[in-house]
């Protein structure tokens, strides 16, 4: 399983209720279900991924979450994951708005525009940065809101969102987010993982 | 044919009782031995009980053959699968073609109005007589998908699972119209005589065939009859400027209807295209649709299909947003198609694939936790 969602599955207590926001194949949706006894719930755009999941016995709703998160009441589940998808979003502020109303805590996972291979590649080759986390092109990617660790911080602080934790994930590295490590964090971070609470 | 005689008073939603009234079934499979595999599958307006294998009345594949039988969707290897027919219908159950014991003809408009609630109440006794206290599975597709729904709504914790597939929780005032449609066009028949037309000699076949020409073309969509049809003509190399089936869909449809009038009883078309009218689960539940699921533990699975306008994904989507709306467990999908409504009947690989393994990795999901 990805680092990322052994970060994410540490972040999550026992027998709570989760909702898996974007849960792909549902790795990460099997794995709690059998290692936490999480009732896992998963929302998924891609057709073909939501017959995967619902093959495999998971309960998996075809739908996006710019539309489908408002059948949700408040604070129904005890977690929201939202995993390296709030940049593909028309709308990421009105989606975290959403993730927080029908989440107690909002765990969220982002590239991270500021790391430095991305900033070097427009700084010295003057084109539109291709990683490993982003490997698309300028005209076709589906990511259309890029954001920073520190971009997402500042967002946090206007929005008056807590952040609980914050990790750094570079490789397989995992280390903590400070405030007094943020600026060096967000030049070497790969992903950043944060625990939200509104 | 399979039936049991129900003894015991089913009161009715017009208000009517029934009693000692004949439901027939069948069942494919074995029941095993803990009585956790038996699935309860609710046919469709025109559907029976001859889910699967060969109808033995009609000697043509059963209704859902491509989903039910040994290794398919609803693997009779291991699930036992029991279906019945509905109240109203014309293969053996209670209904308007039943011949009355005191005048020796059929029962006709004699017969009480009927609704999805009856249906589904009728076919509880089946479960007692099985001696089957716990479902694993209830499924239909279409109006079997809305006595899905009433069955767990009226029985919410008698199956584990449910499949409500292209359906909907309240009939549209599109489908209604069609309905009406199709009975215009049978009590419009001279035959019909208010519904007291003797089956055995003059019956509303005419009307019957047209009803059943204009459904069938609300099961298909455009897309689909295009490719399958087009403007091909039938078996002529130019139009014949008169009113024959110059082309080849006119042909299928008549076709179609002409096969359906031998095998459906009119009356019983009028009987159950009301009850589908009737549905309105909603309404039964003052408007809150989630209210009819409260205190379910029901796994739900919910299907609908791109290209059905008749039951179409929004109205299935209603149900899984009502679901939701009490943290109840529902899974969904739309299933990409051309085959319009009809989906559900066809040999659509996604969608059978696709129940085939949620029933298999549930069952045993179900059985690992009962460990």
């Amino acid at each position: 399983m990805k680092e990322e969602f052994k970060v994410i599955s540490k972040f999550i207590e026992e027998k709570s209720r989760v909702l898996d926001v974007g849960c792909g194949d549902g790795i990460l949706m099997e794995y709690l279900s059998k290692n936490k006894v999480v009732d896992v719930r998963g929302l998924e755009i891609s057709k073909e991924k939501v017959k995967k999941c619902l093959s495999n016995g998971l309960t998996v709703i075809e739908g996006d979450a710019e539309n489908d998160l408002k059948q949700f009441p408040d604070l129904s589940f005890d977690y929201v994951i939202l995993s390296q998808t709030l940049q593909a979003f028309m709308s990421p502020e009105n989606v975290i708005e959403n993730l927080l109303r029908v989440g107690k805590k909002v765990i969220v996972t982002i590239p991270n525009f500021g790391h430095w291979k991305v900033r070097l590649d427009l700084l010295l080759k003057g084109e539109m940065p291709v990683t490993k986390n982003l490997p698309y092109q300028w005209y076709n990617t589906p990511n259309l809101h890029m954001c920073t660790i520190q971009d997402f911080y500042n967002f946090c602080n206007n929005k008056r969102v807590n952040i609980y934790k914050s990790i750094s994930l570079n490789g397989e590295k995992i280390s903590n987010i400070t405030t007094s490590n943020l600026r060096y964090k967000n030049l070497i971070s790969e992903l950043g993982i944060f625990l939200l609470e509104k | 044919m399979k039936n049991i005689i129900i003894e015991k008073t089913l009161k009715l939603d017009c208000g009517k009782e029934i009693s000692k009234f004949p439901l027939a079934y069948e069942t494919y499979g074995n029941l095993n031995e803990k009585k956790d595999n038996a699935i309860l599958i609710f046919h469709a307006l025109t559907g029976d009980q001859y889910a699967s294998g060969i109808n033995p009345i009609t000697k043509k594949e059963g209704w859902w053959n491509y989903a039910v039988g040994p290794g398919k969707s609803f693997d009779t290897d291991k699930f036992f699968v029991i279906c019945a027919n509905v109240i109203g219908g014309c293969m053996g159950s209670y209904g308007p073609g039943t011949i009355d014991p005191l005048t020796n003809k059929p029962i006709g408009t004699n017969f009480p109005v009927i609704t999805i609630n009856d249906m589904v109440n009728a076919q509880y006794n089946l479960l007692d007589y099985l001696k089957i206290e716990k479902l694993f599975a209830v499924a239909g597709g279409s109006m079997g998908g809305m006595q899905v729904l009433q069955f767990v709504s009226n029985f919410p914790n008698k199956a584990r699972v449910a499949l409500p597939i292209a359906c909907t929780a309240s009939h549209s005032a599109q489908n209604i119209a069609f309905n009406e449609l199709g009975r215009q066009a049978i009590m419009s028949d001279s035959n019909w005589k208010e519904g007291l037309y003797d089956e055995k000699s003059t019956n509303p076949d005419k009307g019957l065939a047209v009803a059943r020409m204009a459904a069938h073309i609300t099961y298909l969509s455009k897309q689909g009859l295009q490719e399958k049809f087009g403007r091909n003509l039938q078996e002529r190399s130019d139009l014949k400027f008169g009113f024959d089936a110059d082309f080849q869909i006119e042909s299928y449809l008549r076709y179609q209807g002409s096969v359906f009038v031998d095998r459906f009883d009119a009356n019983s078309y009028l009987y159950i295209t009301r009850a589908m009218d009737y549905f309105d689960l909603t309404k039964q539940f003052g408007g809150n649709l989630s209210k009819a699921f409260k205190d379910t533990k029901t796994k739900f699975f919910i299907i609908s299909f791109t290209s059905d306008w008749l039951y179409p994904t929004s109205e299935n989507k209603d149900i899984v947003i009502a679901l939701n709306a009490i943290g109840a467990d529902v899974g969904f999908v739309e299933i990409k198609t051309d085959k319009g409504h009809d989906s559900f009947l066809l040999d659509v690989p996604d969608f059978l694939s696709t129940i085939k393994n949620y029933l298999n990795t549930t069952y045993s999901n179900i059985n690992e936790r009962r460990i």
